[in-house]
């Protein structure tokens, strides 16, 4: 390889868009070239430097709502819908179980496991409503976090008195996922405490609290507004996890949570 | 019938909403970079989010973003048609980055470059990719910004993944060129 290839090869090397046989051949000339081997390092020192830049203004506010506006608007997007949902699973489910007494024990329990399905969606996908807009709302400026920091001791502290669990704050800043901060934030009525994460340009709220949803052992995975949400249950806690990230990422970011979590004494 | 489409078309904007809205930080970021011009990026946005819409029945995948991104380019295109050549986005001094000149390569002493390319504050980076041409600009914010693949940014350039490495390769020279030209020229910024 000469050092007119290795000129355009060696981007293709840092932008991970090189297989390995090729990528190899870079590399061995590089090893051989001091000119190129300057010009990778400071073309690797270059992309660094513009990944962990703020290059990308986000859209001001009256561009979203005005192309929102611009949109057909769905008519079921009403906001007068949003019940809490825990006060009234109960209830209704009581209603239904006193109305079935005349059918049958089977169909009874076929059609409470449908009821409490639905019921049980219905309040997920509240709560996951409820967890987008929290999110959404954490992207405005200067709403992300009320206690900003990379140290996890320091955040940890910050929640005692303000929510009523000890939110685990793990730092992941190793693993590509840096640690900004916490922050205080309200779901169904609720306060709930939100640590809040950033992998590359993507912000990640991981909202924790006592009971939020129903309890689920295994990651369930929805996506609400094009946002990738994440629920699981672990140690009394509920966990949300919600970000514009791609889904991969997203599940390899909730696998190191839980692993950590788990890890951790609690 | 009237009810049925009604609800078909419902749940066809909802649809779009839920799929495209999310991107819309990344629409406009390109949009900035492309139009120079904040009212202009946002009616160039709004344009590409309305067509977006009367194309999203022929929308087919894989991925919404570039998707979303190449109509973005046509309507910025389009848009510097209609206003002739002398409004395309070419403020860029050529006398003031030359990215060809020699001096480009001759600090062989790695380490240190590399210590001054963290230096550049977010607007000082910022001025610079703006400040390079047009294809290459394009090229660089697909990459950096929008966080896209070398095959979608050939998708929504409309040129062979040869020719993205390439740009890049020139948009990467040129912004080193300029990144230690900015550096000389920032006084007291080494120490």
């Amino acid at each position: 390889m000469n050092c007119s290839e290795s000129e355009v090869l060696l981007h293709a090397l840092i932008d991970g868009e090189l297989d390995a046989g090729h990528a190899r051949d870079v590399e061995a000339h590089v090893a051989t070239c001091p000119g190129c081997a300057a010009k990778l390092l400071a073309f690797r020192a270059m992309r660094e430097a513009m990944a962990s830049a703020d290059l990308k203004q986000a859209a001001p506010a009256h561009l979203r709502s005005r192309i929102a506006a611009a949109l057909p608007l769905p008519a079921t997007q009403v906001s007068a819908e949003i019940i809490t949902p825990r006060k009234f699973l109960q209830p209704s489910r009581r209603t239904f179980f006193g109305g079935f007494a005349v059918g049958t024990a089977l169909s009874a329990a076929l059609a409470a496991t449908l009821v409490f399905t639905v019921f049980t969606h219905d309040q997920e996908q509240t709560i996951a409503d409820e967890v987008v807009s929290a999110h959404i709302r954490s992207l405005q400026p200067g709403h992300l976090i009320d206690v900003e920091t990379s140290d996890q001791h320091t955040v940890k502290p910050w929640f005692d008195g303000k929510v009523n669990v000890a939110p685990p704050v793990i730092d992941l800043t190793a693993e590509g996922f840096t640690l900004l901060g916490g922050r205080l934030d309200y779901i169904d009525g609720e306060p709930v405490a939100s640590v809040v994460y950033k992998r590359r340009k993507h912000v990640i709220n991981l909202l924790v609290a006592q009971r939020l949803g129903a309890e689920h052992a295994n990651v369930t995975d929805r996506t609400v507004q094009g946002y990738n949400v994440r629920h699981w249950s672990a140690g009394g806690l509920d966990f949300w996890a919600v970000s514009d990230l791609d889904p991969t990422e997203l599940n390899e970011f909730v696998q190191k949570i839980s692993t950590a979590f788990r890890g951790s004494p609690s | 019938m009237m009810v049925s489409d009604i609800n078909v078309e419902q749940d066809r904007a909802r649809r779009f909403r839920d799929a495209a809205l999310p991107h819309l930080d990344d629409v406009f970021a390109l949009a900035r970079y492309l139009m120079r011009n904040a009212a202009d990026a946002e009616d160039a946005v709004q344009e590409c989010y309305l067509r977006a819409l009367r194309h999203f029945d022929s929308y087919r995948g894989p991925t919404m973003k570039p998707w979303l991104l190449t109509i973005l380019r046509n309507v910025c295109n389009t848009e510097f048609a209609r206003r002739g050549k002398q409004e395309m986005p070419t403020d860029f001094s050529e006398d003031e980055f030359t990215p060809e000149q020699p001096l480009l390569w001759q600090e062989s002493q790695a380490s240190p470059e590399a210590a001054l390319m963290r230096q550049h504050d977010d607007d000082t980076i910022r001025r610079l990719v703006a400040a390079l041409p047009h294809p290459f600009r394009e090229a660089i914010v697909l990459r950096e910004v929008n966080d896209l693949s070398y095959q979608e940014i050939a998708e929504v350039a409309g040129v062979p993944v040869g020719t993205v490495m390439s740009r890049l390769a020139r948009a990467r020279s040129m912004l080193r060129a300029a990144w230690n030209i900015a550096e000389i020229s920032m006084p007291g910024s080494v120490s």
